[in-house]
């Protein structure tokens, strides 16, 4: 009888942080940060405001330089790279903003549109249309193609802001405060959204939040994030399983906020 | 003892922050010339600033222009009047307006109405993320919202310059002909005799330079735009003031240097 050899899947690392630290003046808002990502995995990083979520993930796009430590995205050391590789890095990255960030001279159409433009110059304007309405059916805001962002609501304006991103068939998304400014009802709806967009494109996610229903419907893993360290990393269950008053408290405010 | 010692600590801290801010700006200028004129190009943004820069002050410069060549006709009028050499008139206003009137109130029009437009534009797209947004969708914002509005500028202030010099010239016609019955032919001939080569090449440079100055400024205080919507005030409040601070100064250069140049000073 011929013996089975079990191998487990050798999981692809999409990013690697080590030792990263991040201050402004005299604040020291990363104080050594250890984070890695596999790929088709979404992690979700927690912590209150202010401290430092949403600066790691502009350092890990490179919109901000770290004082020092290693990052490495898709096998790339972003702090060292030139212009010109960190463009073509970014094309593989999406980031969906706080506050979606969109173009408000132009409408969800031209929105789309520009990143796909400026970055595809061989499609044919069919192909452009095609990919714009792809996103948008993803998204499910088909009907907003012609509306200025001025006329949205900002649970439609988060929508555009990812499928801008995902027009440009990122393998890495960078959600930052998903959920942030929105009901109840409209943020389930972007966390359903997180989580489809994974399984449609198969993207690895980091997701910036204080909003514990998002970390438990987005995250395979959460990393909880304080006075600029990571202090608990796991599954939503493990990492709100301790006697750590500072991590307890922050799910008991969260429970009666709710 | 405290107060002064507290002086002493922000005052070289407030020195190195100017001359931290002189060599960002110089930077900032320098970026200009690297990513301006190597590919991609947007040649479609500059033409849409074009139009913004230019079409979209037409109105203004018209009035303005033709009120400056009117009413520097209608006050030169007395003085050579008591010399009895009012027919001098098309020839003085037109120096007076293609040598100085024109470039510089073509410039202080276009970085009151231009210069703050840009510096409020760029300074709402900052604070807003939109830049970065754009930074993350590997597209260069510099060379897209910054080197097409310069360049934009450049090219569109000689043509408004020329615009208004001939808008003023035909508001002095105006008050020529209404009070000398003098025709619009002999008008022009004297105007035109009056102003050589160096004339019309001096004030092109002028206006390629105001230009140049309102676009570099209105970018560079939109694209450093912080603290919210009060930031945008600022940076739209702060492109007018820099811009016609620094053509002011432009002007006495060039004016000096065309001088030396015609052979004295």
């Amino acid at each position: 009888m011929s013996t089975i050899h079990w191998k487990a899947p050798v999981k692809e690392r999409v990013i690697t942080i080590r030792g990263l630290y991040k201050s402004f003046g005299s604040n020291h808002v990363l104080r050594g940060i250890d984070l890695d990502l596999d790929r088709s995995e979404n992690v979700v990083v927690l912590g209150r405001s202010g401290t430092g979520k949403s600066v790691l993930i502009k350092i890990i796009c490179g919109l901000l330089k770290p004082d020092a430590g290693e990052v490495m995205v898709l096998g790339k050391d972003v702090p060292h790279l030139r212009e010109k590789e960190l463009r073509a890095l970014r094309l593989k990255l999406g980031f969906s903003f706080q506050s979606s960030a969109l173009y408000d001279s132009m409408t969800v159409r031209e929105n789309l549109e520009f990143p796909l433009v400026q970055n595809s110059k061989h499609l044919t304007s069919k192909q452009i249309k095609q990919a714009v309405e792809e996103v948008l059916d993803a998204v499910g805001l088909i009907q907003t193609l012609n509306q200025m962002p001025a006329e949205l609501s900002g649970g439609q304006r988060k929508r555009i802001g990812i499928a801008r991103t995902l027009i440009l068939q990122p393998e890495i998304m960078l959600y930052d405060e998903p959920t942030a400014g929105l009901d109840p009802i409209t943020s389930i709806e972007i966390n359903n959204l997180i989580n489809e967009v994974q399984q449609r494109y198969h993207t690895s996610s980091i997701i910036i939040t204080h909003d514990l229903t998002c970390a438990k419907t987005t995250g395979d893993r959460v990393a909880m994030l304080l006075d600029g360290k990571f202090v608990k990393q796991g599954s939503f269950e493990e990492v709100f399983t301790t006697e750590d008053e500072r991590i307890k408290s922050f799910y008991d405010y969260n429970f009666i906020q709710q | 003892m405290n107060g002064i010692e507290n002086e002493s600590y922000r005052r070289p801290k407030k020195i190195t922050q100017f001359f931290l801010d002189i060599y960002l700006a110089f930077a900032f200028i320098i970026k200009f010339f690297k990513e301006a004129f190597v590919p991609p190009f947007h040649f479609k943004e500059v033409v849409k600033q074009c139009y913004n820069i230019g079409y979209k002050s037409l109105a203004l410069i018209t009035v303005t222009g033709f009120i400056t060549g009117l009413v520097f006709t209608k006050q030169s009028r007395p003085s050579l009047a008591e010399f009895g050499a009012t027919s001098w008139l098309p020839s003085l206003v037109s120096i007076a307006m293609i040598r100085a009137l024109a470039p510089l109130v073509t410039a202080l029009i276009c970085a009151g109405k231009v210069g703050s437009n840009i510096g409020a534009e760029l300074g709402s797209m900052k604070v807003t993320e939109q830049i970065d947004a754009m930074e993350v969708s590997a597209i260069n914002p510099y060379k897209f919202l910054v080197s097409t509005r310069v360049l934009a500028c450049t090219l569109m202030l000689p043509l408004l310059m020329f615009y208004t010099g001939f808008v003023g010239l035909m508001g002095s016609f105006l008050d020529v002909h209404a009070n000398e019955q003098t025709s619009m032919a002999t008008f022009f001939q004297n105007a035109f005799a009056s102003i050589n080569f160096l004339d019309y090449w001096t004030s092109i440079a002028k206006a390629v330079i105001y230009g140049f100055t309102i676009g570099i400024v209105g970018s560079y205080k939109g694209f450093n735009a912080s603290n919210g919507t009060t930031g945008v005030g600022s940076a739209a409040n702060s492109a007018v003031v820099t811009s016609m601070f620094i053509i002011f100064i432009e002007e006495i250069v060039i004016v000096q240097i065309s001088n030396y140049i015609r052979g004295g000073f």
